[in-house]
């Protein structure tokens, strides 16, 4: 499944991206930790996090990831905008809590797990 | 951690100076600084504030009225409730250990303040900004936000570990015990050159000036 699909099923607002919607999503990580994700993410995850600091525009771009779901409908800060423009790096908005969130894209389909 | 018990560890200690760095709170730096009046050991205020994003950031300033306005600024931003049953007391007290006050505000928690307002708010009242134990799994800049943005302008980073990890040359990096218990107090420390045991000259220390540094 790609970015485009998750957008329109969970009705997700896209605020950076709109362009690479057609992104190809091969897994999911959750996590609030920077230090964690970085130890843990994966190319092509959809990095699910309430973390809003620019920071996170870097760590998904040096992992890879797909793009990243911000939830409980926070909005990233202004220079977390031009961070992930930059970066190109795909910045969505859900105003679901996370695990709601998490568990409506496990039943899309998308696994946390890489076999 | 009462304030003669940390004059009286600082002093045993063999220590010149110390920072009282409450969670969020300055408001037992003055009965400390009182205790500590003819021993010897100099006390310099300060606040560990936690940042939105749950980083520990110490501040430490010059003088009271410095401190106090911090301190106005993280009340400002800090929202909930203590919970003695949970969290212990939060105790004010004066130099001859007698409690004063509760603090009921929850100073375990985190501020509303993004990270790099904090830093700014330190500075605007003319204070050092040192991001705490960034060795730490928790808690740290480190560990909330896997490194140390550009352009932050932190003064220094604190390490926990016996080895001073690698770190960018333009930073800083102290040790310090972050006693929350009286024996803690010395158990790691920092020397500094410095002509008088002020912020002020840490500060000078810190960014290596007329003479002024850390010493190994």
């Amino acid at each position: 499944m790609n970015l485009s699909d998750i957008v329109q099923k969970l009705g997700l607002e896209v605020r950076v991206g709109q362009s690479a919607l057609g992104t190809e999503v091969r897994g999911g990580y959750a996590s609030d930790l920077l230090s964690d994700v970085i130890a843990h993410g994966r190319e092509g995850d959809l990095w699910v996090t309430l973390q809003t600091h620019m920071n996170i525009a870097a760590v998904a771009s040096m992992k890879d990831m797909a793009g990243i779901v911000l939830v409980n409908g926070r909005q990233p800060e202004a220079d977390t905008l031009q961070k992930a423009a930059a970066e190109d790096v795909v910045l969505l908005v859900s105003t679901l809590p996370a695990f709601e969130l998490v568990g409506r894209l496990y039943t899309m389909g998308l696994s946390g797990m890489r076999t | 951690m009462s304030p003669s018990a940390v004059v009286r560890q600082g002093c045993a200690r063999g220590l010149d100076l110390i920072a009282v760095c409450d969670h969020n709170s300055a408001e037992n730096v003055e009965a400390t600084a009182r205790a500590a009046e003819d021993t010897g050991l100099a006390v310099i205020g300060g606040m560990e504030i936690s940042s939105r994003e749950e980083v520990h950031v110490l501040g430490i300033f010059q003088d009271d009225l410095s401190l106090r306005s911090a301190q106005e600024v993280v009340y400002e931003n800090l929202s909930g409730q203590n919970d003695p049953e949970i969290f212990g007391e939060q105790l004010v007290m004066n130099e001859r250990d007698e409690v004063v006050r509760h603090n009921n505000r929850l100073l375990i928690g985190a501020t509303a303040l993004p990270l790099e307002e904090v830093v700014r708010t330190i500075h605007r009242f003319g204070g050092l900004a040192i991001a705490a134990h960034v060795d730490r799994p928790s808690f740290s800049i480190i560990s909330q936000l896997g490194f140390i943005p550009a352009g932050l302008g932190l003064d220094a980073v604190e390490v926990c570990s016996d080895e001073l990890p690698a770190m960018r040359e333009d930073l800083a990096v102290i040790r310090s015990s972050d006693a929350h218990r009286p024996e803690e107090i010395g158990s790691r420390y920092t020397s500094f050159l410095v002509e008088s045991p002020t912020t002020l000259e840490i500060g000078m220390a810190l960014r290596r000036v007329e003479g002024r540094r850390t010493l190994a």
